[in-house]
């Protein structure tokens, strides 16, 4: 009789051969890096490298479609810097660089695929239609696969550019904006399967689409799409674990105040019968804050460890910390309001959809109106 | 424990305890500190000041809002949450941790029917039988679960997840960790000893060795966050901590010397590395440690941290001569001068003081190459990512002076000590402006065919001499006309005209031309003279060049372009002269160097206790937010089972995981 019941079998056991293939790959194309690459690294980014493998691995296998993700990307990315044959210039040539899979080239189809999504997600809300709310989600998948590339290639070419000019691309507003888009999708597109509800994509690619107008207008307008090198204070492998970090936190705390207002135009009867339950929207929502919180926790921390290590002090009152302190009390706040009886509901998602005003001064509006150290004033 | 009759202490600890209070202490919290970035901090006074107005200047110091994070009220909003979030942690640690070891095994049976999760199953299985396989099935499920025997059956008490209460121990008790640490770092000792009035801050702008003790700080000192700049070949033994409108000075317990300051810059000339060379040395000046600090690589020195903060210039030498610009020859007299340092000059004309303000080596400019418009269709299709930075060029070193003249009138002036490429054609770069916050406007000295302004120089002298001026006119009225016509009256004329427009000329550039023209000619004529005033006028710079090469001993000028914009340019930059503000040129000859780092040290005891208290709180946090905490009871007797759950949070999760049970109880007990 027992043996009708699903008992949880241990993890080892559960993987598929695919999961192992995914996870060899994983390793070796680290591995392949850390060879390849390993010149360009000091111990510590040798260290990120070397954690992010099994990270990764496990990763994978919690999320299974991140394996595909993982592996296209990588093998177009590969295939994009073999094109490259080392000169730049190949760039505007060759055809696959200058029309696909250039960084720019790349992050403009994101773009383009996003903008795409969100039209498709709202004629599939509107029309009720499984299909086009599946294609929706497959060019959501498409757009994160090319931002990726896109990223992959950029980080190359700034090496091409200049051995000393090389870095990571999550060095300016341009570069993390993309990064946004990613964890952002990421996020919606992994509670999209894990609820089975792809309609909330509608509201959520909203503020995707917001942030490519924002990555757009910047490129097309200010040029900031341009690769510069890094300023001294910049200069460190604590951005490498301090700005994702930050970035998956502020993906997950725009992707709840999107859930937020769902909430509230079904609490108003607006879409509610094509929009998901109250309940599944709060779930998705505490879940999202959840996890943003989590890491903002932890990119707020490695922060005040690498002003430490850059500007003589943990905390200085600059005024980006201080608004990173301020989100993250905000959200303290939001999860403490659930706690209590009595104040959920309604109150909740209003607080989340101001919580993404505040999360998005923290990140726009400082580097726009404030200035700091942040804008690197002394050095 | 609420049981207690409520006295007033009790209902204060009630309330601080209390969520509600949590949370508007968390909102008040962040709004506070929105105050401090919306005012820029700890700036000089005298910017607020000219900012706000006399008045909302005052009102704002009152309020401390030039350094908000600092002042009493801020700390006590801190110090609120810090006595919150502890009265919270006292009150529910003892609940909390019961709730962790304990089963809950003596709840009753009705309260198990009156929970809101719960599922009756029938079975044939004998109690025992059961209890086991659906032990066996909940621990599968990872749950500790305790087999108590009850009347006529079994009661299976289960928990799942009690790391969860513990997360929030490890959370709560780490922000008042971290706290405590920033509290260590902060200023609350000096702030205690103002108020005693044992220590003061020190405004006035006087040397250091000669600040009184009451605002210096021992050597001892717990805490502080200080910056000093030290010029490379000195040393520093102290730094200056900036408070309110004035700075103490902390005593170092070593000596920072600096051996060198290098900058490394990309090929695109942004700054790429700064880094200094330093020597430290104990009291009795015997060498501790040499090292090399860089940005985000400081150096640490029992306990306290030497970072690169800033540059500066340390004291340049420069070697200068002047020029004296209204001087009927060409008049040069040489000039020495420190950076940071003043100079008095006497010279024909006039006296004035030198301050030099700074001199940078490189200056990256943008001469000007066109920038590939934006939004092309290349950058439709994405564009390419590496910028073009061809127009930016380093042009070399320059230097900044002020020249307050005897009335205390200063200007400022910034000039290349090497010459630049406009329009194809070389000049001496010599910019001014009145204040600070104006763009420079340059003059522009043209270079002869040796590469030198000596050629402007004297030209410019001849073209202001008296003496020299019937002889230019002359040589000109001659060289215009055919032998023929010497000695006619026409020569009288042009003679004539020649003078006018040279003296004229000397007066005010070719503003005083225009002048003229417009007093004296009708509109309709001043296009057509003004061509043939300003050949005139060409021509007659010609004949003043061939003079001054020959005074000179050089050789006669060629008539050719070069000698054409040479002088073309000799008289477009004396009318810029004119409004120049200034009757000297100081040209840069050499220079040697001698660049300061800006350094900030600092000791602060409380970040070990911030980083632990950080590493708690991320623990804490994803106990808190990650693990579930669930309980399940199965009361069995014979013929009948009763699943009941219940969880601290309520999720869909929670709600699946109960369909599940449910389900396996279903299964087991068929
Ligand atoms: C900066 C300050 C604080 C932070 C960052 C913080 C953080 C958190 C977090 C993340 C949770 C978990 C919420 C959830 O499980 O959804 C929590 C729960 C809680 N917090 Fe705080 N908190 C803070 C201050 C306080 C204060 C001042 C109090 C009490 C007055 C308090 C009382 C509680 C209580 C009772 C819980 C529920 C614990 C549980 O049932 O598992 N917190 N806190």
């Amino acid at each position: 009789m027992e043996l009708a019941l699903n008992q949880p079998t241990p993890l080892f056991k559960r993987l598929s051969w695919f999961d192992w293939l995914f996870a060899a790959i994983v390793v070796a194309s680290g591995l392949f890096a850390l060879t390849r690459f390993g010149d360009f690294m000091d111990i510590y980014e040798k260290g990120i490298l070397l954690a992010a493998i099994p990270s990764l691995a496990l990763f994978g296998w919690f999320w299974k479609p991140f394996r595909a993700l993982f592996i296209v990307t990588g093998a177009v990315s590969l295939f994009a810097i073999s094109q490259y044959q080392g000169e730049l210039a190949r760039m505007e040539t060759a055809f696959f660089l200058k029309y696909l899979i250039s960084s720019q080239a790349a992050i403009m189809w994101m773009c383009a695929l996003f903008l795409l999504a969100t039209l498709t997600y709202w004629a599939g809300v509107l029309s009720r239609s499984e299909f086009t709310l599946k294609t929706a989600a497959a060019m959501t998948w498409s757009a994160v696969a090319l931002g990726f590339i896109g990223l992959m290639v950029r980080w190359y070419e700034s090496y091409l550019i200049g051995a000393d000019v090389g870095h990571i691309p999550v060095s300016n507003l341009y570069e993390v904006f993309v990064l946004f888009c990613l964890f952002t999708a990421m996020l919606y597109l992994y509670y999209e399967a894990r609820y089975q509800t792809r309609q909330m994509g509608a509201f959520v690619l909203l503020v995707i689409s917001a942030a490519v107008g924002f990555i757009l207008w910047y490129a097309l307008d200010r040029g900031a799409h341009e690769i510069q090198p890094l300023v001294p204070a910049l200069k460190s492998w604590w951005m490498k674990l301090h700005v994702p970090a930050n970035f998956i936190g502020y993906g997950a705390f725009s992707l709840s105040a999107m859930l937020g207002v769902g909430y509230l135009l079904v609490q108003r009867g607006i879409l509610a019968s094509r929009l998901p339950r109250l309940e599944v929207i709060d779930d998705i929502m505490y879940k999202s804050i959840a996890i943003g919180f989590a890491f903002f926790t932890i990119a707020t921390i490695l922060g005040a460890m690498w002003a430490a290590e850059a500007w003589g002090g943990y905390w200085s009152w600059d005024p980006k910390e201080t608004w990173a302190l301020i989100v993250w009390l905000n959200y303290a706040a939001w999860l403490h309001i659930r706690l209590v009886k009595g104040l959920r509901g309604p109150m909740l998602a209003w607080w989340a959809v101001v919580g993404l005003m505040v999360t998005t001064f923290a990140f726009l509006g400082v580097n726009m109106f404030l200035s700091g150290l942040h804008s690197y004033g002394t050095l | 424990m609420n049981q207690a009759p409520h006295t007033f202490g009790k209902s204060v600890f009630e309330l601080m305890s209390s969520m509600r209070f949590a949370i508007s202490l968390l909102s008040i919290l962040a709004v506070a500190s929105i105050i401090g970035t919306v005012l820029k901090q700890a700036e000089p006074y005298n910017n607020y000041l000219i900012q706000l107005g006399p008045f909302w200047f005052q009102v704002y110091e009152k309020l401390g809002l030039y350094d908000v994070y600092h002042t009493a009220w801020f700390l006590v909003i801190l110090t609120f949450l810090v006595a919150s979030t502890s009265v919270c942690i006292i009150r529910n640690a003892p609940n909390f941790a019961r709730e962790m070891k304990s089963f809950r095994e003596h709840i009753s049976e009705q309260s198990l029917n009156a929970f809101k999760h719960q599922h009756e199953a029938s079975t044939t299985h004998a109690p025992e039988a059961l209890a086991a396989s659906a032990q066996r099935y909940l621990e599968g499920q990872g749950y500790k679960v305790r087999n108590l025997p009850r009347d006529g059956g079994v009661l299976l008490a289960a928990k799942a997840g009690s790391w969860n209460r513990m997360g929030y121990f490890l959370a709560h008790s780490a922000i008042v960790m971290i706290c405590i640490g920033g509290l260590m770092d902060g200023n609350l000792v000096f702030k205690a000893q103002q108020l005693l009035g044992t220590k003061k801050i020190e405004t006035r702008d006087i040397p250091q060795s000669q600040v009184p003790a009451i605002s210096r700080l021992s050597p001892s000192n717990l805490s502080f966050r200080g910056s000093v700049q030290i010029p490379e070949g000195s040393s520093a033994s102290v730094v200056f901590l900036n408070v309110a409108d004035g700075y103490l000075v902390q005593d170092l317990p070593f000596s920072v010397a600096l051996k060198q300051f290098r900058i490394e810059h990309y090929t695109t000339g942004q700054p790429k590395n700064f880094e200094s060379d330093i020597e430290l040395f104990d009291r009795s000046g015997k060498k501790i440690r040499e090292a090399t600090i860089a940005v985000n690589h400081p150096l640490i020195h029992d306990g306290i941290a030497i970072y690169q903060a800033s540059f500066a210039d340390g004291g340049t030498r420069l070697d200068l001569r002047g020029w004296s610009l209204f001087a009927p020859t060409a008049a040069s007299f040489p000039i020495k001068g420190t950076i940071h340092q003043g100079a008095s000059l006497t010279s024909t004309a006039g006296d004035y003081t030198l301050e030099f303000i700074d001199f940078r080596p490189f200056n990256i400019e943008n001469m000007g190459g066109e920038i590939a418009p934006a939004g092309n269709t290349m950058s439709v299709l994405g564009g390419s990512p590496v910028s073009d930075k061809k127009h930016l060029r380093n042009v070399g070193p320059s230097f900044q002076y002020k020249l307050r003249d005897s009335r205390g009138q200063a200007l400022e002036f910034s000039n290349y000590m090497l010459p630049l490429e406009l329009d194809g054609r070389w000049y001496m770069m010599s910019g001014v402006r009145e204040s600070p916050n104006e763009a420079f406007r340059y003059m522009r000295m043209p270079l002869d065919a040796d590469g030198n302004i000596d050629s402007f120089m004297r030209l410019r002298g001849a073209l202001l001499s008296q003496e020299l001026r019937p002889e230019i006119a002359a040589r000109f009225a001659r060289q215009a006309l055919p032998q023929t016509a010497w000695g006619s009256e026409i020569e009288d004329k042009l003679k004539f005209s020649a003078t006018q427009m040279l003296t004229l000329f000397a007066k005010g550039g070719f503003q005083s031309l225009g002048q003229f023209l417009e007093e004296n000619l009708p509109a309709a004529e001043r296009e057509k003279s003004a061509g043939t005033y300003l050949r005139i006028l060409e021509l007659a710079a010609f004949e003043a060049l061939q003079i001054v090469n020959q005074q000179a001993g050089l050789p006669a000028p060629k008539s050719d372009d070069a000698t054409g914009w040479l002088v073309r340019d000799t008289l477009n930059s004396m009318s810029d002269m004119f409004v120049y503000g200034a009757p000297i040129y100081l040209q840069l000859l050499q220079y040697d160097e001698v660049k300061a780092t800006g350094l900030q040290l600092t000791r602060s005891p409380g970040k070990n206790v911030v980083y632990f208290g950080s590493f708690l709180l991320t623990l804490g946090v994803f106990f808190m937010l990650f693990v579930r905490e669930r309980r399940v009871w199965l009361r069995i007797k014979p013929g009948s089972a009763l699943l009941a759950m219940s969880a601290a949070k309520h999720t869909i999760d929670f709600e699946q995981e109960f369909a599940r049970h449910a389900q396996a109880l279903d299964t087991l007990a068929k």
